[in-house]
């Protein structure tokens, strides 16, 4: 099972802690909100994918099963 | 050749079509299995007229066929576009066609429930709906929901959430409408000039549809056209047409003209020379990266200046975001200061660079569609006005303003 990384926007409030975490998959934009560029999470990065999604204080970072 | 079909008997007066009237013109309703209305419709290759463009017999498929028991369709009247008139001009004027529509859809998909929401400014629609809803006898309840107005308001999910919740905001999905809705039912969203459009298809057949436009872009749409021409208002016409022809439909341009802006403050700006090249077809508008959207127009004329224009429309965008979002409340207060700054030949000309790299990176990052259709703009603005970027740099730009609408409803005038 593959998995992809998804921000919901308006959850989201700019902690930061994902681009610190996990700097692989996610930097931040010039006000601290996280982007994206690769929202698949290879597999070797998945544990630490899944510490970034547990990590966020507003829950806003979601760790999904890739349905496609 | 074929037109006017949706605004087939509209007179030159100011009151909706009544009944009686609206029969005569387009014959009775008729009344029409699910599956075969969906198969027209389908043949057809009908889509949505609020700007999404998506195909509609896949939504009522897929309304038609979710989970649960009650379903319901919503008229989305909103029309936030500050230039667009066409949803007014359906539903003040022509009530009966889109209710004719709402009607067919409730079937199709199984709903008992029809809401429609309109602004609660739209005096006159709100005054013909109620007119009309009061006259004809339906299976489903039909409910009018007026609401405030805002740029953002229009959008699907900021539509279930308002009549959920009193809450006029854009909700983060999935889940979408069609799986979970209005009271968490299944719910059908649609234009009012969807629905008109369907309802003429339920009459007349997929073929009669296609016997207008082309093959990938089949029937009529209605554009609002304004700006820098002589009879703004409300058109509709065939896909297909050259641009050319559709600005002289308006009575055409009023002063030699510098830029289109084709699908509204969600769209692009293309510049004339090209514009004036392509056909309303959306294989030629997506040559120069733009979407018909909502069927909005407006021609920029040379006296005016584009990018103070622009200005002005992203300073309006930015204040009309939802304020859910940190990418659109902060990227498009930037953006907009920053292209404010760079239109008056305040920032530097390589601070451009900036602005493209903001815009790229606010796209796609809210719950709605708002950044991604505000930086869709800003980047077209900036690329179609670098001839002006440059010359503000050194002299003042004396430009009249134009007056692209922002704020409150374009007032549009003759409408045919």
């Amino acid at each position: 099972m593959s998995h992809r990384l998804r921000v919901n926007p308006i959850a989201c409030e700019a902690h930061g802690l994902c681009g610190e975490l996990l700097p692989e998959l996610i930097r931040l934009d010039d006000w601290g909100y996280p982007i994206l560029d690769e929202s698949r999470v290879p597999s070797d990065l998945r544990e630490l994918a899944r510490k970034a999604a547990d990590a966020c204080p507003t829950l806003a970072l979601l760790l999904e099963d890739d349905r496609d | 050749m074929g037109l006017p079909r949706l605004l087939a008997g509209l007179d030159r007066g100011r009151g909706p079509m009544t009944l009686a009237h609206h029969e005569r013109v387009h014959g009775p309703l008729p009344r029409l299995a699910s599956w075969r209305l969906i198969e027209m419709v389908a043949g057809s290759g009908l889509r949505g007229r609020g700007g999404a463009d998506f195909p509609t017999a896949r939504k009522l498929h897929a309304v038609a066929s979710a989970r649960g028991r009650d379903r319901a369709v919503v008229v989305n009247g909103s029309e936030t576009e500050p230039a667009s008139g066409k949803d007014r001009l359906l539903l003040s004027r022509l009530p009966h066609l889109v209710l004719d529509g709402a009607a067919l859809a409730a079937d199709a998909v199984g709903a008992q429930e029809v809401i429609i929401k309109v602004s609660e400014r739209a005096a006159d629609s709100i005054r013909s709906l109620e007119g009309a809803v009061a006259v004809r006898d339906e299976r489903a309840s039909i409910q009018l929901v007026c609401a405030p107005d805002g740029y953002v308001a229009g959008e699907e999910s900021a539509v279930i959430h308002y009549l959920n919740t009193g809450q006029q905001t854009p909700t983060f999905v999935p889940p979408r409408p069609f799986e979970r809705g209005y009271r968490r039912r299944p719910t059908l969203v649609q234009n009012p000039e969807t629905l008109a459009q369907l309802a003429l298809i339920a009459r007349h057949g997929a073929r009669w549809f296609r016997e207008l436009g082309t093959a990938p872009d089949p029937g009529s749409a209605l554009v609002t056209i304004s700006g820098a021409i002589d009879a703004p208002g409300v058109y509709e016409l065939a896909f297909g047409t050259p641009m050319r022809d559709l600005l002289d439909a308006a009575g055409g341009a009023s002063e030699p003209l510098r830029a289109l802006l084709v699908g509204g403050y969600f769209g692009t700006w293309v510049d004339a020379t090209t514009a004036l090249e392509l056909r309303l077809a959306r294989e030629d508008l997506r040559s120069v990266g733009c979407a018909l959207g909502s069927g909005v127009l407006i021609a920029l004329g040379q006296s005016a200046c584009g990018l103070h224009e622009s200005a002005r429309v992203i300073d309006y965008l930015a204040l009309e975001s939802a304020g859910q979002c940190g990418p659109c409340v902060h990227g498009l207060r930037a953006l907009a200061d920053l292209v404010a700054d760079l239109a008056d030949g305040v920032a530097h000309i390589g601070e451009r660079d900036r602005a493209l790299r903001w815009a790229a990176e606010v796209r796609g990052r809210g719950a709605c569609h708002h950044p991604s259709g505000a930086t869709r703009f800003i980047e077209s603005a900036l690329h179609v006005f670098s001839p002006e970027l440059e010359t503000h740099q050194h002299s003042r730009c004396r430009a009249r303003p134009a007056g692209l609408p922002v704020g409150s409803r374009a007032l549009l005038g003759a409408s045919r």
